[in-house]
């Protein structure tokens, strides 16, 4: 038995409780809270800053609050932008369509193995995104594995594919490509079997129980890895950088190349704004438009 | 240099602060925020990077790069360790016997010294480099570099006028002092050596495959021929404008900006007509190994090196074209706070002992800094036998590793800027050409 407490204590005890419970999730919150204002945030203010800085790299550059910097790399770089989300929907359509068929078949008929099957997708990760573009360079030169052996073949001695805009949009697409099959694959393994049963029970045929069933409760896992494909795919600049040739660099290299060649800090970080507030635009709308209901599911 | 850093109140926080532009208190108001934004708009304004110092003439009295801080550096000995960071395709490597793959004339310094040497071979384009050490010498911090090579060019003049570099103290180089060639002692880029020593000196011109172009190329315009549209390579670098610019009759070093626009319309015209395959820094040498460039800007030699040494590439050819090529100069030097500044400065001077220099133009085909190398190279060569002799025979006659005075007579130098709007108007006019 517990030996009842001086009241004034039970009080403080119980005080103390409820605002521990209360306080319970701020502190969970505390450590990513920290490492976003830390990470984040003030890079993010500080880069805000710079954009709105005016000079060049030898004489340094001079905080003038200078707006017109958005405007500018906007009216100069429209065609890295345009050309940056044109190949965002080229890879993510492209990803969907091969990873879609890849989580079904290892969320249905995966059986024991599922987990063997996911780890060779994500496979890939264990060598540097880097090291595997560059490996990829090496395979679609003119005279590599693919090319090597199509025009042993007999194709076209002139055939190229590196340095070729298909040659970038494959890049992505292959570097992208779990982050497109892992949230896919959850929302089809979440799926209850029973209501295909049912479906079939009620004389739909495979395709029908797909379409009408299967597909419209996979939704969530499409909006997400839509979600996570594009946004990157949008902001890449290795695979333009290794497998691209002159018109294929993408916005990602114009920020890259203002950063560290030409030095213009200023325009780089008005650059990386800009892109970041489309591609937020971008989800938020969609999200709106699209995605809430699923999301919600 | 401490007291430098000490005293400097950052001038741009300053002018951000009084800026005529936008005063504080418009930017607060148009911002429609009261006071909580203050201390953003401080960390805005205090987010300016420093301006470039007036040029430095040299150490201060007593600190970093002084004779008494040298003296004090050799009274403490060299710390254990130098990193050596330098460009690919550079340093001398054999096999030794076992499968590995050594570096001699490092290792004999390692031995003899007792100084260990982390060589890496991490710089691709000076500007690439410099943008990644450049934050870490404007916090004053250090680097992690004890030797880094240079190009003579925009980043080494800026390197030197910021300071950020170690004065040398050439009471050490008694090898540099006694073996160094005239033509790269006290050069216009960096006066009495105050802060370099070249490496080596090279050339850029054109390389082709005889594999695929069957036609000695001595004039830039194969690089503008229809038959090889597709398998043409660029340099992304200063090499390429100035180097067009002399292509065109026009000196690079006293070019205005109509020159520069000149050599701007003709490479994008060269470009727009679906001739370059790509832009490239140093990856130009896998691109033109993988069979993907058939002829290319390149630097002498990487491409001379690859002929003799590796039967796969004897189909590589390299040549000055008629119209012209650069000629630059690779510099060691020692960035500010360097872990190990006597270490570094004992391997530099290591490489203008003749017989050093002359391994390592044997194996990297590029111009020595030490004329009594090649005099080895040729002494060498006479002493070979078999394949051996034939390859050191030929870079003993190769006028790009021994220029002669009608190959020099055609060689240019780069353009240099004065002003950052120079600079600002030279990027914006070429960037954006292999940057597309």
């Amino acid at each position: 038995m517990e030996r009842p407490l001086p009241t004034d204590l039970r009080e403080l005890t119980k005080r103390r409780k409820r605002r521990g419970r209360s306080l319970a999730p701020y502190a969970l919150l505390g450590p990513g809270a920290l490492w976003l204002f830390l990470l984040f945030l003030i890079p993010m203010v500080s880069m805000g800053g710079i954009a709105l800085q005016e000079g060049n790299a030898l004489d340094g550059f001079v905080q003038t609050f200078r707006f017109a910097n958005f405007t500018e790399v906007l009216s100069k770089n429209e065609e890295f932008l345009v050309r940056s989300l044109r190949n965002g929907a080229i890879v993510t359509a492209l990803a969907l369509v091969i990873a879609y068929p890849v989580a079904y078949w290892i969320a249905f008929y995966g059986g024991r193995a599922k987990n063997v099957f996911l780890f060779l997708v994500l496979l890939p990760f264990l060598v540097s995104f880097s090291i595997r573009t560059v490996a990829w360079s090496f395979i679609l030169s003119d005279n590599g594995l693919v090319l090597g052996a199509l025009k042993s073949l007999g194709a076209p001695e002139g055939w190229t594919i590196l340095n070729t805009t298909p040659a970038v949009i494959a890049g992505i697409t292959y570097n992208l490509l779990p982050f497109t099959v892992l949230p896919l694959y959850v929302s089809l393994e979440r799926i209850d079997r029973s209501v295909v049963e049912a479906a079939k029970d009620l004389y739909s045929n495979r395709f029908e129980a797909f379409r009408k069933v299967v597909f419209p409760l996979s939704l969530p896992g499409v909006f997400a890895a839509i979600l996570l494909t594009s946004i990157p795919a949008v902001g890449d600049y290795l695979n333009a950088t290794v497998l691209g040739g002159p018109g294929d660099f993408m916005i990602g290299n114009v920020i890259q190349d203002e950063f560290l060649t030409a030095r213009d800090y200023p325009e780089a970080a008005a650059l990386a704004f800009l892109l970041m507030a489309v591609l937020l635009v971008g989800a938020v709308l969609y999200a709106r438009l699209l995605g809430t209901e699923e999301v919600t599911t | 240099m401490t007291e430098q850093r000490h005293s400097n109140v950052d001038p741009s926080w300053l002018r951000g602060l009084t800026s005529p532009r936008m005063s504080r208190r418009s930017v607060l108001k148009s911002m429609g925020v009261g006071a909580g934004a203050l201390s953003l708009s401080a960390i805005l304004a205090a987010c300016g990077t420093p301006e470039a110092e007036a040029p430095v003439t040299g150490a201060q009295p007593g600190g970093e790069g002084s004779p008494e801080w040298w003296a004090e550096r050799v009274a403490e000995g060299p710390g254990e360790n130098v990193n050596f960071t330098n460009w690919p395709q550079y340093i001398d490597l054999k096999g030794d016997g076992e499968g590995n793959r050594v570096r001699p004339t490092l290792d004999a310094f390692i031995e003899e010294t007792g100084i260990n040497v982390t060589y890496r071979a991490d710089i691709n384009d000076n500007a690439g480099f410099y943008a990644s050490i450049r934050p870490a010498l404007e916090a004053g911090e250090p680097t992690g570099h004890d030797i880094i090579v240079i190009t003579n060019g925009t980043e080494l003049t800026e390197l030197r006028q910021r300071g950020f570099l170690i004065e040398l103290d050439h009471s050490l180089t008694p090898n540099f002092n006694a073996n160094a060639d005239p033509s790269i002692v006290d050069p216009a880029f960096d006066p009495d050596n105050q802060y370099t020593m070249s490496w080596q000196s090279g050339m850029t011109g054109i390389a082709w495959n005889t594999d695929f172009v069957d036609e000695e190329v001595t004039s830039f315009e194969s690089l503008l021929d229809d038959r090889y549209a597709g398998h043409i390579g660029m340099f992304a670098n200063d090499d390429t404008p100035n180097l067009v610019m002399a292509w065109l009759g026009i000196e690079p070093t006293t070019s205005t900006p109509e020159d520069w626009q000149k050599a701007a319309d003709w490479m994008v015209e060269q470009r727009d007509s679906g001739l370059v395959r790509a832009y490239y820094t140093q990856d130009f040498l896998r691109a033109f190994q993988e069979g993907d460039l058939w002829i290319t800007m390149a630097w002498s030699g990487d491409i001379i090196n690859q002929q003799l040494y590796n039967p796969q590439y004897a189909s590589f050819r390299f040549d000055v074209p008629q119209e012209g090529g650069m000629l630059w100069t690779d510099n060691c030097c020692i960035p500010t706070l360097a872990e190990n500044p006597y270490g570094a400065i004992q391997v530099m001077d290591w490489y203008y002992q003749p017989d050093i220099a002359a391994l390592l133009t044997e194996w990297n085909a590029y111009v020595s800094p030490v004329p009594a190398g090649g005099e080895l190279v040729q002494q060498h060569a006479d002493e070979a036998s078999g394949g051996t002799k034939t390859i050191l025979q030929t870079i003993a006659g190769s006028p790009y590793v021994f220029p002669d005075a009608d190959l020099s007579s055609r060689l240019y130098s780069y353009r240099e800027f004065t002003t950052g709007e120079e600079l600002e108007q030279w990027n914006d006019l070429f960037r954006p050409i292999y940057v597309s």
